[in-house]
């Protein structure tokens, strides 16, 4: 049977873009964080919507999992095939497939990255950009898109999922279905005014169909950036400080960061604000306004600006960050998976005092990062956590962090993002119970068979 | 295995596939293939299974491992600090696979023809400096030079061209060189990044013993794969010699105004970095210097130049054993398309085996009327002097 799938498979996309082979197996079981590998029994490489369409049908006759795959840099193993079945990368479907500059939203296939579209922005439209998050450029602006990413635009405009102006997706029964203004008109300008369902595929983690196209919005890309650095020592006055500088309407992004290493940065909260303008009067004005909303602070002397050098500054600028990527190795060990729990603002203190405590009762130095969304509607807080690949005992140990990190989350009264299984199984426990039967029918009627990514979000 | 402490660091990324500003993957297995495991971090993640018996040895792990071409993009734009150890990771691993008995046959063959005839070709070691017939080049006897050929430039038709055509310019600037004709021997390189260490070794030793018993002080190299060993592998073993690229020697020349164009003809030409020449040694201007020096050369730039340009798929050994094989997606196929795109009617080469591997994309991708390839040396060979 699995000769006769895989011969279908590769009638389907060419014999040399399908594989059952020992090292694509191995490979396409795991990302890179802590959840344990999941074998998938076939890795496909779609080149077009007819070929996911004819996959999905094939899957649907022979009852086989589907698991699609962005740039797999989730991290919370999302993409793991959990029980088998065919992974579906999507990056042979790469293409930008048009730009429009005076409505500002860009067409991509699922498998664009991240980076090439910043580069191609950066060459034929240098004056628009989209919003980048911190992953590498690999990551596909899809995946970010469908797991309400968030990047370095959001303080300012909001979740990614917020900046999808529509969607081309393959249905798990097969048929292809438009998403937003494209489904009514030649543009892609908006998913409003009509009902909105781009949310039957937003944050369901693949299983609900395979996006193959979308358009996201474009943002102007003013040519001066600038980043400020305030510190302080007292986790409570956060919610204030980050309350006070979205206040002032001129930070594009604003970041904290809280870690235990270099010890010199032990016990402070640094906040990465981000000014971006046209002019250096205007960029002037901007830092001048956020300094004088921080005046209290620093006359008090409870937190002040860092002197931090251009070089320097040119790091925390780049988008995306490098500097990110190095956590990994931070214990000279490559792995590396953080807990992103979505929360009030005014939780940061207790989010803070949290990470704290579960980073000491499991040795590790704690990181923690967090990002405000949308104006200090929400932020996301981050407790990270490397762990050396070589050493199993170590991941073990970074997978209970992480599981206790989304427990203290729910407790506080955030939800975590990206959840991995265990922790969707937490979230769907506290959920009230007519949403999670909702979110059963709707899987029922979208995914007769129920091919689409099993084992996530499912309730018993 | 050498290296086997630091190949779980690899958190598989992918800041390795790309170009510096993300434009495109430039990794060339990975556009390639486009299965991860074709991917250096795939790679990263597959040795590691492999020494730890979670996957098992077989034919397709050893095709991934030996369609590297050891471009080094990765080691130009991985994020993290073992980035310098990619491509010697790989080595290394093919290495383990050599000692295992674990090769591709096209592999073993290529070790094979070094081990019983000096030469990939199989070819008799005496004919070697056939290339040279009726140019009057000396044998090596104390000149200032070396002028090294390397196997392709000794045996292949095309190499050939290229090997005359530099020792012509050399010949006709004045300069004192010789060439060692049926005594020059295979440098290694490949053999080398074949994971071959004892023969490239044993190669090595006694290519310095030879350079050492003739006073030989200072080598100009026509192969930048040639260049890359003498240059970095042969010191550790003892052989330190002054080394050049010839596109290095011809620059220098045209600096010191011992080489000088009166003309040239009009020709809209774009450059193709070789990855031994460029990324793993740096030298990006040399070549270029000398294209725009030549008058009515104009010099039109790719995309993808420098640490960014794509590899043409023959680097690694693959120029021998074809182990990346080829299709649209080959890249040197790619490579060329993106060369036309420029507008070129030239495709400038500083490497005996980039000018073959393109000559034969031009031909599968019909661009015969489009776009020529030529080298360096075969440009300057073309221009007035004086």
């Amino acid at each position: 049977m699995a000769r006769i799938i895989y011969d279908a498979l590769a009638e389907i996309v060419g014999k040399e873009y399908v594989s059952d082979r020992a090292e694509e197996l191995f490979l396409y079981s795991r990302d890179p964080g802590t959840m344990d590998p999941k074998k998938p029994d076939y890795v496909v490489l779609p080149k077009s919507v007819e070929e996911v369409q004819a996959i999905l049908h094939l899957a649907n006759r022979e009852r086989i999992p589907v698991v699609p795959l962005g740039g797999g840099l989730v991290l919370s193993g999302l993409s793991r095939p959990l029980k088998g079945g065919i992974v579906l990368d999507m990056k042979r479907m790469n293409r930008i497939l048009d730009v429009n500059e005076k409505s500002r939203y860009v067409v991509v296939e699922a498998g664009c990255s991240q980076g090439m579209l910043q580069a191609y922005l950066n060459r034929n439209y240098p004056h628009l950009k989209h919003s980048i998050p911190d992953s590498p450029p690999s990551a596909t602006i899809a995946g970010n898109i469908l797991i309400h990413g968030s990047g370095h635009m959001s303080q300012a405009t909001g979740f990614h999922s917020e900046m999808l102006n529509g969607l081309e997706v393959v249905l798990p029964t097969g048929e292809v279905c438009k998403i937003g203004s494209c489904s009514t008109t030649p543009y892609w300008f908006s998913r409003a005014p009509l009902p909105d369902l781009a949310g039957l595929f937003l944050g369901w983690h693949g299983t609900t169909g395979v996006v193959t196209k979308l358009a996201i919005k474009l943002y102007p890309n003013p040519a001066k950036k600038d980043v400020m650095m305030f510190l302080t020592e007292n986790p409570d006055y956060m919610p204030d400080i980050i309350s006070k500088v979205t206040g002032t309407e001129m930070a594009e992004d604003l970041n904290v960061s809280a870690s235990q290493l270099p010890d010199y940065m032990e016990g402070l909260q640094l906040s990465l604000i981000y000014v971006t303008a046209n002019t250096i009067e205007e960029i002037d004005f901007k830092k001048r306004t956020i300094r004088e909303t921080l005046r209290s602070y620093i006359n008090q002397k409870e937190g002040g600006f860092m002197f931090v050098p251009t070089i320097a500054k040119g790091r925390f600028i780049e988008t995306p960050l490098r500097e990110m990527t190095k956590f990994a190795d931070s214990k000279k060990g490559g792995g590396f998976e953080y807990v992103g729990a979505i929360m009030p603002i005014e939780l940061f203190p207790e989010a803070y005092r949290k990470g704290l405590e579960i980073a000491a009762k499991y040795e590790t130095p704690y990181s923690m990062a967090v990002r405000i969304i949308g104006r200090a509607h929400c932020m996301m807080f981050a407790y990270a956590y490397a762990f050396n690949r070589a050493d199993d005992n170590d991941r073990k140990k970074a997978q209970r962090a992480l599981h206790e990190s989304n427990i203290a989350a729910l407790e506080l009264g955030g939800i975590p993002w990206k959840a991995e299984e265990p922790a969707q199984k937490l979230i769907l426990e506290r959920m009230d119970p007519e949403t999670s039967r909702l979110m059963n029918r709707i899987r029922a009627a979208l995914d007769p068979n129920g091919i689409m990514n099993p084992g996530n979000w499912e309730v018993k | 295995m050498e290296y086997a402490d630091i190949i779980h660091r690899c958190f598989r990324c992918g800041y390795c596939k790309f170009t510096r500003d993300y434009r495109d993957f430039n990794c060339p297995t990975y556009r390639k293939f486009w299965f991860e495991s074709y991917s250096p971090g795939g790679r990263m993640w597959l040795l590691r299974a492999w020494l730890n018996g979670e996957i098992p040895s077989s034919q397709r792990l050893a095709e991934i491992f030996y369609s590297c071409v050891t471009c080094g993009n990765c080691v130009e734009h991985c994020a993290l600090e073992f980035r310098e150890n990619l491509v010697n990771i790989f080595v290394a691993a093919r290495k383990e696979m050599v000692e295992k008995g674990l090769v591709p046959p096209a592999v073993r063959d290529y070790l094979k023809g070094i081990q019983t005839h000096g030469n990939p070709f199989k070819e008799p070691r005496q004919d070697r400096d056939k290339w040279a017939e009726g140019l009057g080049i000396p044998s090596y006897s104390g000149q200032d030079y070396l002028l090294y050929a390397g196997c392709v430039a000794s045996y292949d038709d095309r190499g050939k061209k290229i090997a005359r055509a530099v020792a012509s310019v050399l010949k006709e600037a004045g300069l004192s060189f010789g060439i060692l004709g049926g005594d020059e021997a295979s440098d290694g390189n490949e053999v080398r990044v074949l994971g071959e260490w004892d023969l490239f070794q044993m190669l090595a030793e006694d290519n310095i013993r030879k350079f050492k018993g003739l006073g030989v002080k200072k080598i100009i190299a026509i192969s930048p794969h040639a260049y890359n060993a003498f240059r970095n592998d042969y010191p550790p073993l003892g052989g330190k010699c002054e080394v050049l690229h010839y596109t290095q020697a011809l620059d220098q020349m045209i600096e010191n105004g011992k080489l000088t164009f009166s003309s040239g003809k009009d020709a809209r030409v774009t450059y193709h970095d070789p990855c031994y020449l460029g990324r793993h040694n740096g030298e990006f201007d040399a070549p270029r210097n000398i294209l725009r020096a030549i008058p009515g050369v104009r010099l039109t730039e790719m995309d993808k130049i420098k640490k960014n340009a794509l590899c043409c798929g023959g680097g690694g050994g693959n120029f021998f054993t074809d182990i990346i094989g080829g299709g649209e997606g080959a890249p040197a196929r790619v490579r060329i398309r993106e060369a036309a795109e420029t507008g070129a009617d030239t495709l400038a080469v500083a490497c005996p085996k980039c000018a073959k591997m393109f000559e034969d994309a031009i031909k599968a991708e019909a661009l015969e009327g489009t776009i020529k390839v030529k080298d360096i040396a075969e440009i300057v060979c073309e221009a007035g002097k004086g």
